[in-house]
């Protein structure tokens, strides 16, 4: 593909017409979805409304699922799963370093975990590590691979509200640096709004709404557009408000 | 010692409190209910066993010793069955002396290291073949796990067939014994491998090499070092079974020629050295995975 034939924006990733069917679990039926790069979507729905199952499809790792449709992926992407997943026999730079070889490999690594705050632990076992530690190795071990686009599914679930608040600003920090388009799961409606440009809601395995965020700079009329679109994505989920939150 | 004491006048004050505080509480607690002052030194869990003695272990043997010194003092115990303790060290200090059984534990000792070695080799590569492949494993694990209902002692009679009386029957006997413990172990492991991880690695991209090399291997390698464990201590209680068979040299022959001569000091002593022998050969292994497997450290402590 040249660059020089293609429209300026060419979307990082681009899904036409996705289904996908599990004998058990997680139906898609008929997905349109374009990201561009650098775009930070969000993908909300109730459980099984099958977020994971497009996050998993996008990241070829459902193998198991019969379907149909149009995949355009990015070769270079990584994923951060909900645990950590680091190998507990490796290091933590090694972690970081899985599968990359080269020269400048360790400098790559010792750089990422820098980036995530972790300079100085690089030769911890993950063991050692608090929760949010690993969730921050995963991310570097993400990162060091230079992502054009990033998978998360539901990274920050198993944390607890402090350390949420924490990797929030972690990874708003390090797109900005990185600038890959990321692809997050969430049940969040808030972290979604607090991270996102752009809210996706799936429901029943297609695409409900898609919602641009835009929060203003300004922190008046920030609150204010977080409130109406909280609103808009509870309507949008079926969650049921009594009275608008008086903010 | 109990932690928990009943004191009844500071139960009387709490109650004499809490009226004066919430006077109309219908849901209070009898004033002469007893409150429970716990100590501040806590042991332990109030239905846990406890903090383990390190050398709580010393106990049974020593217990054992002491009636088999008591039992010999007073004559209770027939020294034709059952020589003395000192007498035992003694003889072992004979033999060690005039070099009998530094030989003939050499001999033996040479027997284990080289069937645990081969068995350990077989065993390893036919778990990577069966446990890697799905063919191997059609062709290897049905036949290992077969295998692994045959006792050794009941082969032999083949083996002798086979590879005749001397060494070569001997250490074979070995090897079969290592090679199951081995085989099951690490092929267990080799196919439990967790699923997540395969997805990492997929994710990460990972050639089949780096996959093998940083994910499979590694992961299996606490289930070899547990059938490494029994490996070793299995080829030890082969070793007694087939120094049995027209040994000339050995831990099992010097106990036969004892056995002739009726010297049962000398039979002790053979045995005595197969149980140290074997347990401190398991004791090193346990050191080898401590150091293996130093990142499951705190999860062991």
């Amino acid at each position: 593909m040249s660059a020089a034939v293609q429209p300026p924006v060419q979307p990082v990733v681009r899904v036409r017409g996705l289904v996908r069917h599990f004998t058990l679990k997680g139906v898609l039926n008929g997905i349109d979805l374009d990201i561009l790069p650098g775009e930070f979507v969000a993908l909300l729905g109730r459980s099984g409304s099958g977020k994971s199952t497009l996050l998993r499809a996008i990241a070829d790792l459902d193998h198991e699922a019969q379907g149909s449709g149009e995949l355009e992926v990015p070769e270079r992407l990584s994923v951060v799963f909900q645990d950590a997943r680091l190998l507990p026999w490796k290091r933590v730079l090694d972690n970081v370093l899985l599968g990359i070889e080269g020269r400048d490999a360790r400098v790559r690594g010792l750089t990422a975990l820098e980036e995530v705050g972790l300079a100085g632990r690089e030769q911890a076992w993950p063991h050692e590590l608090s929760g949010g530690e690993q969730a921050r190795v995963a991310l570097a071990r993400s990162l060091v691979r230079e992502p054009a686009l990033l998978l998360a599914d539901e990274p920050f679930g198993a944390l607890d509200a402090l350390t949420r608040i924490r990797m929030h600003a972690l990874i708003r920090r390090l797109q900005a640096i990185h600038r890959p388009a990321i692809l997050l799961v969430t049940h969040d409606v808030d972290e979604a709004i607090e991270l996102a440009d752009r809210i996706v809601i799936l429901a029943d395995g297609v695409i409900e709404s898609d919602i641009r965020v835009e929060l203003p700079a300004d922190s008046d009329a920030r609150l204010r557009r977080f409130a109406e679109v909280r609103a808009t994505l509870l309507a949008a989920l079926g969650v049921q408000v009594a009275v608008a939150p008086s903010i | 010692m109990s932690q928990l004491t009943i004191s009844a006048p500071r139960s009387i004050l709490h109650s004499v409190r809490r009226a004066a505080i919430e006077p109309a509480s219908p849901i209070d607690p009898a004033p002469d209910a007893p409150t429970l002052v716990r100590s501040t030194q806590r042991g332990h869990n109030r239905l846990g066993l406890g903090k383990a003695d390190r050398r709580g272990w010393l106990v049974g043997p020593a217990l054992l010793l002491i009636y088999w010194a008591a039992g010999s003092a007073t004559d209770f115990i027939d020294p034709r069955i059952l020589p003395a303790p000192w007498t035992t060290v003694h003889t072992a200090i004979g033999l060690i002396a005039d070099g009998r059984l530094p030989a003939n534990l050499l001999v033996s000792l040479v027997r284990v290291v080289e069937g645990v070695a081969i068995g350990t080799v077989v065993g390893v590569v036919l778990a990577l073949i069966a446990g890697l492949s799905l063919v191997g494993g059609y062709i290897f694990d049905s036949l290992m796990q077969l295998k692994r209902a045959i006792p050794v002692l009941a082969v032999i009679p083949f083996f002798i067939l086979w590879f005749g009386i001397g060494e070569v029957m001997k250490e074979s006997i070995i090897v079969l014994a290592v090679v199951t413990p081995v085989y099951l172990q690490t092929h267990n492991a080799l196919r439990g491998i967790d699923l997540r991880y395969v997805e990492l690695a997929e994710t990460t991209r990972l050639s089949q090499w780096q996959f093998l090399r940083h994910i499979v291997l590694p992961g299996a390698l606490p289930g070899f070092l547990l059938g490494f464990r029994f490996a070793v201590l299995w080829a030890w209680l082969a070793l007694v079974v087939v120094e049995q068979f027209n040994a000339t040299s050995g831990i099992g022959y010097m106990i036969n020629l004892a056995e002739i001569y009726a010297q049962t000091d000398v039979m002790l002593v053979g045995v005595v050295t197969y149980a140290v022998m074997g347990a401190g050969s398991e004791a090193l292994v346990r050191v080898l995975e401590g150091r293996l497997l130093g990142w499951r450290r705190t999860l062991a402590a």
